[in-house]
């Protein structure tokens, strides 16, 4: 009988490892970790350094990803809309440098200062933090909003409805996302998907 | 269901242009440039759907096993792990075996990227392109697990099937297709 539990035990193990595995990182609702990472000035980066945030939108992103170029305009955007409601961009680059040699810091710094970056643009050195939230490509946002126990993931997703087109665009998940936190209101759509590039790791 | 076919005249006369001004040995150059003519004289046309068109690639009712891999020319996983694809289609053409490469180009792409990859890689699995940009709506309907990084990769026959968000090696490939086989 004790044979019979304890390879149970190991079935129960093994099959609820295979489901951890499938679901890595932030769900909505859960409370998304701080982080100390170096922008593209040099300095180090960190959500706590927001004394005044409301929240966040954190946006892994980077410099050749095909989408993440197409989006670049359109964060600056949000940043310019949302950043004095108290929603800043935080802009993380993901990619290991060593494989994708065009998200090097250097490549960034080029990168924010010909599109004149008016948010931090951070570098994930080591890959610690981008497997914590759960991003698997770039552009992946998370909205998050401040609250007493920290950080809380209220939205994760896509930027709008059409990475081609910004005039064709009939959705904008996260200003909708953003509005919704501001005015006290539920999120309609918490989760969206859009095609990415991989994070190369 | 949209159909869009793209002409691969403007990619030879650049193609052609491009080599004639190259001042190397002129011999070997007209040779090469008229082998290039003649094969970029070959129209290549491609096949561009919305979801709602690419829907019957995604299901089947017949004997045989499909093997999908979204892909793009930018992606440079995609491109390491094209040749298996390749290799598979060759290897299991003749056993009921599909495979569709479904690329995700964006239509700017079309002419200065994507048909130039196929005929340079002289693909010989079917090429369609997916073009359409609302992915939140049709993403979930391939595989709700999908986040929508790729390459990601659907196998299945009319009984199974399988997604992987992942890139393949060519062992790696052939197993999973392998479970589909057997």
């Amino acid at each position: 009988m004790n044979i019979l539990k304890g390879s149970l035990t190991i079935v129960a193990v093994v099959v609820l490892s295979a489901f951890t595995s499938v679901s890595n990182g932030y769900k909505v609702g859960d409370m998304a970790t701080d982080f100390s990472l170096e922008n593209v000035d040099g300095t180090m980066v960190s959500l706590s350094d927001y004394t005044s945030a409301k929240g966040f939108i954190v946006i892994f992103t980077s410099n050749v990803c095909p989408y993440a170029i197409s989006y670049e305009d359109r964060i600056l955007a949000l940043n310019r809309k949302y950043a004095p409601q108290g929603y800043p961009i935080i802009a993380i680059m993901p990619n290991n440098t060593a494989l994708q040699p065009g998200d090097s810091m250097e490549a960034m710094q080029l990168k924010a200062k010909k599109k004149a970056y008016t948010f931090p643009y951070l570098i994930d050195q080591g890959q610690k933090i981008y497997p914590q939230y759960g991003a698997t490509k770039t552009p992946h946002v998370f909205v998050l909003q401040k609250t007493i126990a920290g950080n809380q993931v209220k939205y994760i997703g896509a930027i709008d409805d059409n990475y081609q087109d910004e005039t064709a665009v009939k959705t904008k998940y996260v200003e909708n996302a953003v509005e919704a936190l501001l005015s006290g209101k539920s999120i309609e759509q918490t989760e969206t998907r859009a095609i990415g590039c991989s994070i190369k790791y | 269901m949209v159909v869009y076919i793209y002409s691969m005249r403007i990619l030879s006369l650049i193609l052609l242009v491009i080599l004639l001004s190259c001042k190397n040995d002129a011999n070997e150059n007209s040779t090469v440039a008229a082998d290039l003519q003649k094969e970029s004289n070959i129209e290549l046309d491609l096949t561009v759907y919305d979801f709602e068109g690419l829907k019957p690639y995604l299901k089947t009712m017949t004997d045989s096993v499909y093997v999908v891999n979204f892909w793009a020319t930018w992606c440079a996983p995609c491109i390491k792990e094209m040749p298996y694809f390749e290799a598979i289609n060759k290897k299991y053409k003749n056993k009921g075996v599909k495979v569709t490469l479904v690329s995700l180009d964006f239509p700017r792409k079309y002419e200065s990227h994507l048909k130039p990859f196929i005929k340079k890689n002289k693909l010989t699995s079917e090429v369609v392109v997916l073009n359409d940009p609302d992915s939140n709506s049709w993403i979930p309907e391939i595989n709700p697990d999908w986040s929508g990084a790729i390459p990601a990769t659907l196998i299945f026959s009319k009984d199974n099937r399988a997604f992987y968000e992942q890139p393949f090696t060519f062992e790696e490939l052939e197993a999973e297709l392998l479970k589909f086989i057997n």
